[in-house]
């Protein structure tokens, strides 16, 4: 029975792989009423830890979910309702509620992650949703394309979602192309004309927003729009240190703290997280492709490329979105372009999208105009 | 590229990968390929239990199958390995370690020391452990307490497919003589490992699972174990922080050391005999460091002093059970939660 | 001059004389030494047995390997290990050849093929197949030799190397130096057959018999065994018989020998007295010219003797250096 004034809060599903989360606080107890966006309650897992916003307004009118119990995606752990729903109504949505399948879970997750060939390489991807224009996400230094796990569904919902592993990261092929950034911006068109996608907003984070940010450059009737979130190419300074270490870290203790300071809290570095990482590290050839890509983008802490008056080749709208306590790229670099919409998060650090994931889909989407 | 892959042929393609990289890396061992002088099929076996099947075909050559000869041809892998070869020599179950434990003791073990840094031996061995098999007592010990105590060796004991395939590529690539230790009732254990060549540093434990009450340390099958008596012991409200040592020499002490600073509770689990095993080197070794941390004495879960049983109902009771290692944190941890 | 009737030139013959003298050189005044009680741990002197390492290592370089013994100071010095460090590792000084760390039964240097005295009787022998392997899959011809005594002959690994070096048709020859004893057992007693050569067939290796104090005949037959090798031929076994002058280590009271044996085999099987006796009375090498050698190989001792003596020990640090390449 479908009832729209009785609203569940359920287990989120962050990422393609996740299939369970755990309940590790309430932030809310019964009887508050709830605003739309507000935080209501805190899950950790296996990858990182985050926080479930409100998706509708009402009154906190059961806390179902336990804490520190573990739910699979879409478990029913609370329910939001006017208060003037009765309570025989809640208990008999409650009883009634069925969690999906934990299959057609598994069959997303299967084909949620693809491989194609471009001229680069192979390329791993993840496609989501279908209707809208074609939106790409490209993460940054070290990342891959599990970095916009909480960024995917919610924009997958107004827009074609194309996420990719830039070469020597992920599980693309480990191949540098040459030529530095500008050969990754090539890359990224080169994924493009695989996929058949002739034009597309691009969504760089970190050097990932250079690397968009040079594709629009060289092929501007391919790029709808850019939206740059605490990006390279802005600005000359950049965490050498910071870089540096996260090459050449080989465990986790020498990992961590390299981690932690992408994020402005640092209780958000998992030991999963920093595991995936390792995983990845230690795969032949990624520490040598790290420091090349790292070398041709930077040298002591000053970064090669710095686009601003070039961008005025480009006339798609450009959103600049930056954590104002980003320890890696400075915020003053969200300014370096005049014509751009900016804006600066506060309490946020290097990985805005993962920080305040709903802020910046709030700002993506509006940006994209849908 | 990641898939689920077992963890025999994820053995093998370590050793895949790395005679492809290196021709310095050359097998052998009895029956790695099979069929030697035999009528009918070449690479009949690919080892005992097929680990190594197909290799023969991808490397003509580079394995050799040996007369049943251990101190003759381990020997001779580590008298290769001085001159600048990569063997990998199986024994097939280091139960066998016995007819050819000079070569490992006094000659692998001692070159870089004798000879006063000027060799080097890189060397690995492969060889099979562990009960639950039904093998009975001359197939199925855990004598990684043996090795380990030998300054100059290396021991690596994986748990899960993902970690044997990055420590063996490790171990092949290591300078130094490893005894690489197989669990024979992991092999068909199954993980996401990637497609790709990678490894993993000897000396880095890995925490399998986070907890803030207990720490339950362990390696090889037992990681498994004590997995599930973590599941059972939070259905008690006790968390139970799990750790893989991965490699037993060198030894991650940090990891451990630190996990117990936080627990104040340590649990060591054991497959080997209880005298001088990993259990005691551990607990012993926690006592001193995190002596002002421990809120209970550390606890060794282990298997009896005895040899391996054959009759299954006598088998099962030898290796540490879930329930006894659950037991064992229990004891110790219950009333942590009282507070 | 007279015409040189021997398989080696006059060059050739006065380096196998400074080799044998320097091995007799280098044990008698180790036995000196070390009565004086300088010399910690053990020694195992060669004394006596000079012609079968000499007339061994002369058909080898240094891309050929050795696998030698626990009285091994003859191996290394016909191989050519630098006798000054050598002396310094028996002393256990820093300067030693294995810095100190392994002393005279653990003398190693991989550089020149010698790939350590062992303490392990017949531990060489699968080592030294492991060297005939690593030779066989470069291609680079080279050749292992693996020295053991009568008495370690009787080891399994020995035996069982035997097989496994026929089996793959190996580069290696295994030398049996039989000079009759093992420890204080006596080889008619522990080796049930009367010749090793009758082992070696039992094994599928051709082997071959030699008076181990004929430098001549052990070259000979060393040659014919190495060269087979050396051209894919396999394995084969070589047995030197011969006398050890000391006992089995410094400090044997040697009660298990008969009486006079020593003396009896300085005097009639000295095989640096025969050799020289050989190539003068055949004119071609003068006694002035081994008088030269003999001079200059007892200032060599004396300087090594004497720069071990002064050489400092190993640091306190050293004491867990080098235990890995990397931990």
């Amino acid at each position: 029975m479908t009832d729209e004034s009785v609203k569940p809060i359920v287990m989120p599903k962050w990422g393609l792989s996740m299939s369970e989360g755990k309940l590790t606080g309430w932030l809310k107890t019964a009887g508050d009423k709830i605003a739309v966006g507000e935080q209501i309650v805190e899950v950790e897992t296996d990858k990182i830890a985050g926080v479930v916003e409100a998706s509708d307004a009402g009154v906190l009118r059961r806390t179902i979910g336990e804490v520190d119990a573990v739910y699979p995606v879409k478990a029913l752990i609370g329910v939001i309702a006017d208060a003037s729903v009765p309570d025989s109504e809640i208990d008999a949505y409650v009883a009634s509620y069925v969690t999906p399948a934990a299959d057609e879970e598994e069959e997303e997750e299967k084909s949620a992650y693809a491989f194609v060939d471009t001229p680069v390489g192979s390329i791993r991807y993840a496609k989501r949703g279908e209707r809208g224009d074609a939106v790409v996400l490209v993460h940054g230094f070290g990342g891959d394309l599990d970095n916009w796990l909480f960024n995917i569904d919610a924009l997958a919902a107004k827009t074609t979602i194309y996420a990719l592993d830039l070469p020597g990261h992920g599980q693309s092929t480990k191949a540098i192309p040459e030529n530095g950034l500008l050969g990754l911006a090539k890359g990224l068109l080169g994924f493009m004309d695989a996929l058949d996608v002739e034009r597309a907003h691009l969504v760089g984070h970190s050097m990932g927003g250079a690397v968009s940010m040079l594709a629009a450059l060289e092929a501007p009737q391919r790029v709808q729009s850019l939206t740059l979130i605490d990006s390279a190419g802005l600005g000359s300074e950049i965490n050498a240190d910071y870089l540096a270490g996260f090459v050449s870290a080989s465990s986790r203790r020498e990992l961590k703290p390299v981690v932690e300071q992408l994020f402005a809290d640092p209780k958000l570095v998992s030991r999963q997280l920093l595991e995936d990482l390792l995983r990845y590290k230690r795969l032949d050839g990624v520490e040598a492709a790290l420091s090349t890509i790292s070398s041709q983008f930077q040298a002591d802490g000053k970064q090669r490329t710095v686009l601003g008056p070039e961008l005025k080749g480009f006339d798609g709208p450009i959103l600049v979105i930056w954590g104002e306590d980003d320890r890696v790229i400075p915020a003053a670099h969200a300014n370096a372009l005049a014509g751009a919409k900016t804006e600066i998060i506060s309490g946020v650090g290097h990985m805005a999208q993962m920080e305040k994931a709903s802020r910046v889909n709030e700002l993506v989407l509006a940006h994209l105009g849908v | 590229m990641a898939r689920k892959i077992s963890m025999k042929q994820a053995i093998n393609e370590a050793l895949d990968l790395e005679m492809k990289r290196d021709p310095t890396v050359i097998v052998m061992g009895e029956d790695i390929v099979g069929g030697a002088g035999a009528p009918g099929e070449e690479d009949a076996w690919g080892g005992v239990l097929g680990v190594t099947k197909g290799l023969h075909a991808k490397y003509p050559g580079r394995l050799l199958d040996t007369p049943l000869s251990e101190s003759a041809y381990i020997g001779a892998a580590i008298g290769a390995a001085t001159c600048g070869m990569r063997p990998v020599a199986e024994l097939m179950f280091l139960d066998f370690s016995g007819v050819c434990f000079d070569q490992i003791l006094n000659q692998a073990a001692k070159f870089k020391y004798m000879f006063g840094g000027k060799a080097k031996t890189p060397v690995v061995i492969r060889a099979m452990v562990g009960a639950g098999f039904r093998a009975a007592a001359q197939h199925s010990q855990m004598l990684t307490p043996v090795f380990t105590h030998i300054p100059g060796l290396k021991v690596v004991c994986p748990s899960n497919a993902y970690d044997a395939k990055g420590l063996l590529i490790q171990a092949i690539r290591d300078d130094d003589p490893v005894i690489f230790c197989e669990h024979k009732n992991l092999y068909g254990h199954e993980t996401d490992v990637p497609a790709e060549a990678y490894a993993i540093p000897f000396g880095e434990a890995s925490v399998v699972r986070e907890g803030k009450d207990v720490t339950i340390v362990s390696y090889g099958l037992t990681v498994q174990r004590a997995l599930e008596a973590a599941e059972k012991l939070a259905k008690d409200r006790i968390q139970a922080e799990v750790i893989d040592l991965r490699t037993l020499s060198p030894i991650d002490w940090d990891t451990v050391v630190e996990s117990v600073e936080s627990t104040g509770r340590l649990v060591v689990v054991d497959e080997a005999n209880p005298r001088c095993s990993i259990a005691t080197d551990v607990a012993a070794r926690v006592a001193q460091e995190a002596f002002n941390a421990l809120k209970a004495a550390p606890q060794m879960v282990t298997a009896p002093h005895a040899p391996v049983p054959f009759s299954p109902v006598l088998e099962d009771l030898y290796i540490p059970t879930a329930d006894a290692i659950a037991k064992a944190a229990s004891k110790i941890a219950s009333h942590a939660i009282a507070a | 001059m007279s015409k040189n009737p021997f398989p080696l030139s006059k060059d050739e013959l006065l380096k196998a004389y400074r080799t044998m003298r320097t091995i007799r050189e280098f044990e008698e005044r180790l036995h000196v030494e070390f009565a004086k009680g300088d010399i910690p741990g053990f020694v195992h002197l060669y004394a006596g047995e000079e012609a079968c390492a000499t007339g061994i290592m002369m058909h080898l370089t240094d891309t050929d390997r050795i696998a030698s013994t626990h009285r091994g100071h003859g191996h290394c010095i016909a191989k050519g290990v630098d006798v000054h460090e050598m002396m310094a590792e028996i002393y256990g000084k820093a300067t030693g050849a294995c810095r100190g760390k392994g002393g005279s039964m653990h003398i190693a240097d991989l550089s020149k093929g010698m790939m350590g005295a062992n303490g392990i009787l017949g531990a060489g022998a699968p080592l030294a197949c492991g060297a005939a392997l690593a030779s066989k899959f470069r291609g680079d011809k080279g050749v292992s030799v693996t020295f053991f005594g009568d008495g370690a002959s009787n080891q399994g690994m020995v035996l069982e190397s035997m097989n496994l070096a026929a089996v793959w048709n190996l580069p290696v020859i295994f030398v049996v130096e039989n000079n009759g004893y093992a420890e204080s057992t006596s080889v008619d007693y522990a080796t049930a057959v009367d010749s090793y050569v009758d082992r070696a067939s039992g094994f599928g290796l051709p082997g071959v018999t030699v008076d181990g104090a004929d430098f001549f005949a052990v070259y000979e037959a060393a040659g014919e065994v190495i060269r087979r090798a050396r051209e894919g031929g396999g394995p084969s076994l070589l047995e030197c018989k011969m006398a050890r002058f000391f006992g089995h280590f410094e400090g044997d009271a040697q009660t298990y020998k008969a009486k006079d044996e020593n003396e009896l085999n300085r005097a009639n099987r000295d095989c640096i007295k025969m050799f020289a006796d050989r190539v003068r009375e055949a004119g071609v090498v003068t006694a002035a010219e081994l008088g030269a050698i003999e001079k200059e190989v007892e200032a060599l001792i004396d300087d090594a003797v004497a720069a071990a003596k002064n050489a400092l020990p190993p640091t306190p640090r050293e004491l867990t250096t080098d235990v890995y390449v990397s931990y």
